[in-house]
């Protein structure tokens, strides 16, 4: 299929995470957290979809990449006369070394993408079933790890002090990185040999692909841009190191299974959608106004409706709502521009 | 005595033999269901979650003890057939790993229910928290608890083998583990054998949550979660698809946390679950049938 034929694989989805910043800018700046903590889970889920996507190898490990970029970018950013306040166990090179906001979001995404190669080296070699206990295994040693090391970063306690540079640009502009990197790499020779071992191992080796490589790129690729997501939550919102574990990763794979974990649309589709309704069930805690309908759900309902949503879709769809489609332009105008 | 060179003391050792035997049956009800379905169920902690719930009920209301348990039974076998028949049974033909991310989201379906239903502080069910008492054994005082579910587990494990080896129903269930089609062309009948291991995984849930409602008797919706993570660990250290293999890694990842989370100092056992998870990944890596099978593990042809 020629490029141009795929562009809307990209646009539309850029499209949609332009629009939800546009949307973002006219609202309260109530409404504008939410749209912007929308935001940082497209990038998140955009990068679990380079991977699960384009390999068909589940990850329960990617928010570790995530809560490594946060710490990372968190911890350099923090004021240095406030750092021992927040941070007594912090290590000697931690507390003299400070960056600025862009700086700290690079390193962010170098450590998630060192952090992703070096865990892929040996569990690249799983599939199915067992790679799917083994970054189960790596979510809860990191969290374990991140919640108990305080040399590293505050410990139990939240990230606070990060400066809050994540505004509706900063976010826009990392979920667009990680949609643009995410489409340049399933266009790619290394995407489509990826997608080939999805599609048939055998035949893949056979024509000389090694799967173990393709997978260990893609994870290495999706590790970075979920620690730049990381860093861009960090800079968002005081996290906390029990914040990035299983809930955080049932979320995102929610969002990716309901949107479909084929398609790069079905991963923005699927955050966009997916976050949306649960921050609507979530804000409803405290009462929302429906059209005049004051609405109040106990604690707890917005992860509910996921649950169900995400049941239904797998039973019903298990390719999810965008059915492993992506948009291209049709087969006439293509030949047209040709 | 190896056990004062070894630094331990009985109530310790004991322990880890209480945490082992609790996990063990744990780990034969994940083991059991992952033999005939090829489904790790991580709604497994979940089951406990809503036994032990109903065992706060029944403390609630004035309830005999044996008629609360009862009802934990109940309600556990209940929900576990309901989730066999919702979830499982329309996702039998799929993979194995979009049935994992289908019982990780029936998992947090079920605790969100109960965080919606019985609140942040959930329920007290505190019945039997007598049997935290120690007994005086030769001088030792051992909690009673430790003693109880040592010896109930034993006499599950072994009802479970007399099941599996001396009765059609447990044949056609080992045989299903082993190849379930072959089975089913044998002329095995898939939904009976289905409904067995459902039905006495259900039972050792409902038998690990009224032991660890013991210990753990404020019930909240996470209830039973860490435990099951661990045992989930476990089941893979010693082999997922057969009841002995999973019984053994469930009992030593039970035994090996119970005495270490009660000898190492707390600046060390706080990493005991890194240590667990890497252990799991070193098995996976090295011997992905498991640590206490042997040979015979199924090549994969095309």
């Amino acid at each position: 299929m020629s490029l141009v034929r795929r562009l809307p694989e990209l646009f539309v989805p850029a499209l949609l995470v332009l629009g939800t910043a546009l949307l973002g800018l006219e609202v309260s700046s109530y409404l504008q957290s939410y749209f912007l903590d929308t935001l940082v889970k497209v990038a998140i889920v955009v990068a679990l979809y380079v991977f699960i996507g384009n390999s068909g190898v589940i990850s329960f490990g990617h928010i570790s990449f995530v809560a490594l970029g946060a710490w990372t970018a968190g911890v350099l950013t923090v004021p240095a006369d406030q750092k021992t306040a927040i941070m007594p166990g912090l290590a000697h090179f931690l507390i003299r070394t400070n960056v600025g906001n862009i700086t700290s979001l690079a390193l962010a995404a170098g450590v998630g993408a060192v952090a992703a190669f070096l865990v892929g080296l040996p569990l690249m070699r799983l599939s199915g079933l067992a790679a799917g206990i083994a970054t189960f295994a790596v979510l809860e040693i990191t969290n374990n790890v991140l919640t108990f090391d305080q040399s590293i970063g505050p410990g139990l306690n939240a990230f606070s002090s990060v400066p809050q540079t994540t505004g509706i640009w900063q976010a826009t502009i990392a979920a667009l990185i990680c949609v643009v990197a995410a489409f340049a790499y399933r266009t790619s020779r290394f995407g489509r040999m990826l997608g080939a071992t999805r599609e048939d191992p055998a035949a893949a080796a056979a024509a000389g692909i090694s799967i173990y490589r393709q997978r260990l790129l893609a994870f290495a690729i999706s590790g970075g841009l979920a620690g730049l997501a990381g860093g861009v939550y960090v800079h968002l919102l005081p996290l906390q190191a029990g914040g990035l574990s299983l809930n955080l990763t049932f979320i995102t794979l929610a969002m990716l299974v309901v949107g479909g974990s084929g398609t790069l649309l079905g991963a923005v589709g699927g955050a966009l959608a997916v976050n949306g309704i649960y921050s609507f069930f979530s804000a409803a805690t405290n009462t929302v106004d429906v059209f005049g309908w004051h609405l109040t759900v106990p604690q707890g309902t917005a992860e509910i409706v996921l649950g169900v949503l995400m049941a239904l879709v797998l039973i019903a769809r298990p390719a999810g709502l965008s059915g492993g489609r992506e948009l291209t332009l049709p087969r006439r105008s293509a030949r047209a521009a040709e | 005595m190896t056990l004062a060179l070894l630094n331990l003391s009985w109530p310790v050792f004991a322990n880890g033999l209480e945490f082992g035997g609790i996990y063990a049956l744990m780990a034969v009800g994940i083991g059991l269901v992952f033999g005939v379905l090829r489904l790790v169920n991580f709604a497994y902690g979940q089951l406990i979650m809503a036994g032990g719930f109903a065992l706060a009920y029944g403390a609630q209301w004035g309830l005999p003890n044996w008629v609360s348990i009862l009802f934990c039974f109940a309600v556990v076998l209940v929900l576990s057939l309901v989730m066999d028949r919702l979830v499982f049974r329309p996702l039998r033909t799929h993979s194995p790993a979009v049935m994992l991310v289908a019982t990780f989201a029936v998992a947090f379906l079920l605790q969100n229910i109960a965080l919606l239903a019985f609140g942040a502080y959930g329920k007290t069910a505190g019945a039997f928290a007598y049997l935290n008492a120690p007994w005086d054994i030769g001088g030792v005082e051992i909690r009673k608890i430790a003693i109880i579910a040592i010896v109930t587990a034993a006499v599950c494990l072994g009802l479970l083998q007399v099941l599996l080896t001396r009765t059609s129903l447990g044949l056609h269930m080992r045989a299903a583990s082993m190849d379930f089609r072959t089975a089913q062309l044998l002329g095995v009948r898939a939904g009976r054998v289905i409904a067995g291991a459902v039905v006495v995984s259900a039972l050792f849930a409902a038998i690990a949550a009224v032991m660890l409602s013991v210990a753990d008797f404020q019930i909240t919706s996470t209830f039973g979660l860490s435990d099951t993570i661990i045992v989930l660990a476990g089941v893979v250290l010693g082999g997922l698809n057969r009841p002995i293999p999973a019984t053994l890694g469930g009992f030593s990842i039970g035994f090996a946390s119970g005495i270490l989370g009660g000898t190492l100092p707390s600046n060390q056992s706080q990493y005991l679950a890194s240590f667990l998870f890497a252990a799991v990944i070193v098995v996976l890596l090295l011997r992905p049938d498991g640590l206490f099978t042997r040979g015979g593990a199924s090549v994969e042809r095309l």
